[in-house]
């Protein structure tokens, strides 16, 4: 169990650090929230293990490394990750693209949530390709989750052993 | 064996608690700066491992340009330099004959004596930010002494101030943020403004200019030194449109910022309010640090 919990750990250690990595100004636009969907997908396959409080204190990481407020992107993946967590079961039955398009929804929800917090505090971006993360990180959940499936299921399998 | 079901309440108390917790956490950030600790705690010791790890091929692609470039490039480089010190240190003899006389003058008038300044070279590291925030993220903090609120310049002029700090690295404000705000006067008549950012690299607005204010496009706009974070005299930036609505209270002007924002990789944090020190011990500060 040790194990998963480091592997988890990691994964989100890389989403982080894809968040920060500097990108050409033209793809800055389409950097898909890695964060969020890494979390997506262990709250889906590991909810007695991963839930609310690993999203977090992921967020907070995610606050502090992006420099936006304190608590803005934890609120959004608190709620994201409870909503999987209420429906994984349903979730992870789905075929992938029907995936893709739950974590579109999911991913423009937290976007929203950001945007609203953007807002009250005065700088909410106004132009639609504000939401074009979400479309880019539902382009390429079919491969996230694959990468991340088998990255699971190679650890549990050694840990058994 | 695993439960088959999630504990029900358990989860859903857990997110209520912690979205109160999250909003709690934005209310103290936004109106307050109590949290500016915990925030450094969490960069030095989690985030900025990973900037550092993320900076080091960029710094190898750096690293390596200098070390297999041509023999010839270096030269001429070395050549341009050298031109460089030559004309600087021309025009640093007349400033210092001005300085002297500034000095005198002020005497004669019993003025105030003019306080100093202090820098110190920081770096750029190469990481992205939220991408609506105007932020660059700096390889000094705590550790250099450096302070909330402290006004970062680089070769051209006002490029920010620090907004976060680690022990090893800041987050600084770009003066093109939309939240960011810095009092200024024209240089040419010393007409007082206030420049706020509008979230694109090159442009800057002027607000609560009168119609019949004197400005005019081209004019270099510096820092004024009220408010008392910025040192007075820095250039910010430079006027290149004005709008007269007719209907509206005050013009539209906007201007240029002649710091490098987007392109700078060095640059300066200011200790200002400082007793005055010889330009030799800043230079000297600057190469040891480096």
């Amino acid at each position: 169990m040790t194990n998963c919990y480091r592997v988890v750990f990691l994964s989100i250690v890389v989403a982080l650090m894809l968040a920060m990595m500097p990108l050409p100004d033209w793809a800055q636009s389409f950097r898909p929230d890695w964060v969020t969907m890494v979390l997506i997908y262990w709250v889906m396959a590991l909810p007695q293990q991963v839930g609310v409080t690993v999203a977090w204190v992921s967020g907070l990481l995610l606050d502090v490394s992006l420099g936006s407020i304190l608590g803005q992107h934890a609120i959004g993946l608190v709620l994201v990750s409870y909503l999987v967590s209420l429906q994984y079961q349903r979730i992870r039955v789905f075929s992938l693209f029907q995936q893709s398009i739950v974590i579109f929804i999911l991913l423009i929800f937290k976007q929203i949530l950001v945007l609203w917090v953007n807002g009250i505090v005065g700088q909410a971006a106004e132009t639609w390709s504000y939401f074009l993360p979400s479309l880019a990180g539902a382009v390429i959940w079919p491969w996230v989750f694959t990468l991340l499936r088998n990255i699971r299921r190679q650890n549990t399998r050694s840990s058994h052993i | 064996m695993q439960p088959l079901f999630l504990r029900g309440p358990s989860v859903t108390l857990r997110a209520i608690i912690l979205v109160g917790l999250s909003v709690v956490l934005m209310i103290a950030d936004h109106r307050w700066s109590h949290l500016e600790s915990m925030r450094g705690a969490m960069e030095s010791y989690f985030i900025h491992p990973l900037r550092y790890v993320i900076n080091i091929p960029v710094d190898f692609i750096h690293w390596s340009s200098n070390s297999f470039s041509f023999h010839q490039e270096l030269l001429d480089e070395n050549q341009e330099l050298k031109d460089q010190r030559l004309r600087a240190q021309v025009s640093l003899q007349k400033l210092s004959i001005l300085e002297k006389e500034n000095e005198r003058l002020r005497k004669m008038l019993s003025a105030q004596p003019k306080v100093g300044e202090r820098v110190l070279i920081a770096e750029l590291l190469s990481i992205d930010m939220d991408p609506y925030k105007q932020q660059v993220v700096l390889n000094k903090g705590q550790q250099h002494s450096v302070y909330l609120g402290q006004p970062v310049i680089d070769a051209w002029g006002v490029m920010g101030q620090v907004v976060h700090r680690g022990d090893f690295s800041s987050t600084a404000m770009l003066i093109t943020d939309p939240s960011h705000a810095i009092p200024v006067q024209v240089n040419r008549n010393g007409l007082r403004s206030t420049v706020f950012g509008n979230g694109q690299t090159d442009r800057l607005e002027l607000r609560y200019i009168p119609h019949n204010a004197d400005i005019e496009i081209g004019d270099l706009i510096i820092t004024s030194g009220l408010g008392g974070r910025f040192p007075p005299n820095y250039p910010v930036g430079r006027i290149t449109e004005i709008e007269r609505p007719a209907g509206e209270t005050f013009a539209n002007v906007i201007a240029q910022p002649v710091a490098h924002i987007d392109r700078s990789r060095e640059v300066l944090l200011v200790w200002h309010n400082q007793p005055e020190i010889e330009v030799v011990e800043i230079v000297k500060e600057a190469t040891d640090n480096d």
